[in-house]
């Protein structure tokens, strides 16, 4: 089946069986920062933009985003390289294989909920996981670069 | 699964056409948990852009559209403020808020999964579903029936009165299936009591009700007689979650503080 699809600001036609998963669309497309952990939902790490909300793109069949717009890290580099730097001074990067959904997903927070709270950056975070850094470094950067951006 | 064909359906007459041509055709909604099914779908019909995920108040209830995302309810100040937002709060447990963007809650209630959080606070909501053919029936005739002919789920009516609320969700950890849900619910003194994720589909604990709603004092004592009613009316299983024993320990302390819960609002 023919898709018609913007990823990232750019229309897309992507051939695909009726029953494929955007995930695997996007990683034989060569949008590798979408990356494959569990295959089931549950790790974060494949999490894409589908119209500005983020979603599990091992779950969500390529075929349903036809005409749709799908943003992946490249989409938001100036805001995920904002961001990177707040990680870096916090020290919550290390391999990084969870860090472009974490962007994503911290663009998402930003652009739905203003002034988050400590419970609602951690609740909007839940399902990203990070096997490297633990969390607290990672909510205290995401916290200062919401504080930040508002100012 | 497998899916052979994709439909996007243009009209609900041109979803239902498709979907009784073949009995291996079916709807998919958010599509979340297909990937726990091993069935092969010789049609998938999409109803992504028939406006099925709208949440209004509609005959004095919340009418919420089939295609309408968790996360579309679980923000819904009208769903927050019915039953003390206990359908909120068991959608806010659900995994995180990425799965929650794409499942919606017609196809959780459709899928009569016995690990749903959702069907457990829907069962003392008082909970009407419309479908395409049928019309309206309640949930509860739903968990029950065994008809199999092809209809399509359109949406959700949830009767909006001045309702009590307690939901409780026991999990290994956050992102994992319950181990068992309650709901409790007071409407006009009047309670209900659902046990889901026991493992098999939530219930409601009719004796354990009837007896409730009988009495004119609820106390300690009456609480108690009612927790025992209704552990003798559910049936618990085990699996890789919990053992029988455990979830049924689990569920009676559990009723008993939802039913004191609501019983002091």
């Amino acid at each position: 089946m023919k898709i018609k699809v913007k990823i990232n600001g750019y229309n897309k036609t992507f051939d695909v069986n009726p029953d494929e998963y955007l995930l695997d669309t996007l990683r034989a497309n060569d949008y590798l920062s979408v990356k494959k952990g569990c295959d089931n939902s549950s790790c974060g790490v494949c999490t894409v933009l589908f119209d500005g909300k983020p979603v599990p793109s091992c779950s969500l069949l390529t075929v349903k985003t036809e005409g749709h717009e799908i943003t992946t890290v490249e989409g938001i580099q100036k805001d995920a390289e904002r961001l990177s730097e707040y990680f870096g001074h916090q020290g919550a990067d290390q391999c990084g294989y969870c860090n472009p959904s974490m962007a994503l997903t911290v663009y998402a927070l930003k652009h739905e909920i203003k002034n988050p709270t400590d419970a609602e950056i951690n609740d909007y975070l839940v399902g990203n996981l990070c096997r490297c850094t633990g969390y607290q470094s990672q909510h205290l950067a995401i916290k200062k670069y919401l504080e930040d951006d508002q100012l | 699964m497998r899916i052979n064909n994709y439909h996007k359906a243009v009209s609900l007459e041109d979803a239902y056409e498709v979907l009784k041509k073949n009995g291996q055709n079916s709807i998919i909604a958010g599509g979340a948990w297909m990937r726990l099914s091993s069935k092969e779908i010789e049609t998938a019909i999409d109803l992504s852009n028939l406006g099925l995920d709208q949440i209004v108040l509609a005959d004095n209830s919340i009418k919420i559209g089939a295609m309408a995302t968790l996360r579309d309810v679980e923000s819904s100040d009208l769903v927050q403020a019915l039953g003390d937002g206990i359908l909120c709060q068991a959608i806010h447990k659900i995994m995180g808020v990425s799965i929650r963007n794409l499942a919606t809650i017609g196809g959780s209630v459709i899928g009569k999964f016995g690990f749903s959080d959702i069907m457990t606070p829907l069962l003392v909501l008082e909970t009407t579903l419309e479908f395409y053919k049928k019309g309206k029936i309640s949930l509860e005739d739903f968990l029950e029936s065994k008809d199999r002919e092809p209809d399509i789920l359109l949406h959700i009516y949830l009767k909006k009165q001045d309702t009590s609320g307690y939901f409780y969700k026991m999990t290994k950890n956050s992102l994992d299936f319950a181990v068992v849900n309650v709901a409790i619910s007071k409407t006009n003194n009047q309670f209900k009591i659902a046990v889901g994720a026991r493992p098999s589909i939530a219930h409601l604990a009719q004796n354990a009700m009837n007896y409730l709603n009988g009495e004119k004092v609820i106390n300690d004592e009456v609480i108690s007689k009612a927790v025992e009613i209704a552990m003798q009316e559910f049936k618990f299983g085990t699996n890789s979650r919990s053992s029988e024993e455990y979830r049924s320990q689990i569920a009676a302390v559990y009723i008993n503080r939802g039913l004191n819960e609501v019983n002091k609002r």
